[in-house]
């Protein structure tokens, strides 16, 4: 059986991990492989690494950290932020990362898509979607619109309607990120979730809000998420994986026992 | 012989080779190797292949474009050949079904090593690619499995799955949507359909019996 997976984020801003409420007001929390490295005893089931350095000039210090990760961690990872070409994704794939995550350049060149899928596997491109509540209208049937650049830009595109054309063009994956929750602990956005999960066949992780283990049960049980990303709920020591693991697996959730 | 010498030679017949056929993550297996104490070299040369203790053959990506640069480093016969020397020889992923006749992939012709085919999940009621972890039931014993725990679980991605012709070729089967070869095998090879070097220590264990497996069964 397939177990659903818990996936710890790490956002890294030049080379130190961050966190913010909304996308906003990042504070430094630690060393990133140390941490990983933490995570990975935990028996967390994947790692994502976001790249938030402001400066592009100091962009190299996310492959050292791969690099890093990959010598001692025997899991799966993802590194997103700032990815804009085959060039970027070959050097983070050949540091050590199984996948790639692409978001902003996704929506601006839909193509990379395609050519990341076609050039390393569908497998290896997870398609990031930042997502913000909004009125329902023709344009915007779902009510659910794309953001980019860090949440900061509405692109005027249906939440739903990228999924499917992200489908459509090789994403192997699909980290939805619900603006509106992230950073809150106050749970995921499941009507979000079960919208997006449903909408396509390829496995969806269900990013924003997670507090409690409780929240991860809710998600889990309302949509057809594979996958659920935590970051503050473990980095501030509120919780360990296998607390959390625990939580799920009396729920009847499926998850990895860490034996 | 100089015992430098010696030692050399040594490290040559200990070698673990991983072939390399352009298709991704052989860098991840080669860490594996390392993390666990196993001298092991990425390559494409017909000689240090032939010339190595045993053969593993991983990869990620697609089963059309995988088999067309095999061809074209002439790396089919090599493999043929490494196994016909008795070598142990270890696939993973990708390198678990082009050892098959062929996959629906790209309606591939492959390297027959064990007879069957690599077909595609279908693609209604499951997620495909079938993506993460997953445990399985143990058909038959296999040197490769000493001392694995029955409950590990072991990490997934692929959308075709290995279907081999006989049932004496399958070592273990998941269940996704139905049952699945995951490990295969027969005399000297054996293959897993998942990720042995990213499924932590159950992964790095079943690596590890690789590397001490004589190739008998």
């Amino acid at each position: 059986m397939l177990s659903k997976r818990i996936i710890i984020c790490l956002d890294v801003r030049e080379g130190k991990t961050t966190k913010g409420v909304k996308f906003k007001g990042n504070i430094d929390i630690g060393d990133p492989v140390a941490m990983a490295g933490e995570y990975y005893r935990q028996g967390v089931d994947e790692l994502v690494f976001y790249d938030i350095t402001a400066s592009s000039d100091k962009r190299d210090i996310i492959i050292d950290v791969v690099e890093e990760v990959a010598k001692n961690i025997f899991i799966p990872f993802s590194v997103g932020g700032g990815i804009r070409c085959l060039d970027d994704m070959h050097r983070v794939l050949d540091a050590g990362a199984e996948k790639i995550s692409i978001n902003t350049a996704a929506v601006q060149n839909p193509d990379l898509i395609y050519s990341g899928a076609r050039t390393f596997g569908s497998q290896c491109i997870v398609l990031g979607m930042d997502v913000k509540k909004v009125n329902k209208t023709p344009a915007m049937p779902s009510g659910y619109e794309i953001y980019v650049n860090g949440g900061r830009t509405p692109v005027g595109i249906d939440a739903v309607e990228w999924a499917k054309k992200a489908l459509d063009l090789g994403a192997g994956e699909i980290c939805l990120n619900s603006i509106d929750a992230d950073g809150t602990n106050a749970g995921y956005d499941l009507v979000l979730t079960s919208l997006i999960s449903r909408a396509v066949s390829i496995p969806v992780i269900a990013s924003g809000g997670a507090g409690t283990p409780e929240h991860l049960k809710d998600v889990f049980r309302t949509s057809d998420a594979g996958a659920a990303l935590i970051a503050s709920m473990v980095h501030y020591g509120h919780y360990t994986v296998a607390q959390i693991k625990k939580c799920l697996s009396k729920e009847g959730i499926p998850v990895r026992e860490f034996i | 012989m100089t015992r430098a010498a010696y030692s050399h030679e040594t490290a040559e017949t200990r070698m673990v080779s991983i072939i390399d056929y352009g298709a991704g993550n052989l860098t991840s297996v080669a860490r594996a190797l390392r993390h666990i104490g196993v001298t092991c070299r990425i390559t494409d040369q017909h000689k240090e292949i032939l010339s190595s203790e045993r053969v593993i053959f991983p990869g990620v990506g697609a089963a059309g474009k995988a088999m067309e640069v095999i061809r074209r480093k002439n790396l089919d016969g090599v493999i043929h050949e490494v196994i016909a020397q008795k070598k142990p020889f270890l696939g993973i992923c990708l390198g678990a079904q082009v050892i098959l006749g062929r996959s629906e992939e790209d309606n591939t012709a492959c390297l027959n090593i064990i007879p069957g085919t690599a077909r595609r999940f279908p693609d209604r009621g499951i997620k495909v690619p079938h993506m993460g972890w997953s445990d399985m039931s143990v058909v038959r014993s296999h040197p490769l499995l000493k001392g694995v725990n029955g409950r590990a679980q072991f990490y997934f991605i692929h959308s075709y799955y290995p279907a081999p012709e006989q049932k004496e070729d399958i070592i273990a089967t998941t269940d996704y949507g139905g049952a699945f070869a995951c490990i295969i095998g027969r005399d000297n090879v054996v293959a897993t359909q998942f990720h042995l070097e990213k499924s932590g220590r159950h992964g790095l264990k079943i690596l590890k019996n690789f590397c001490d497996w004589d190739g008998r069964v």
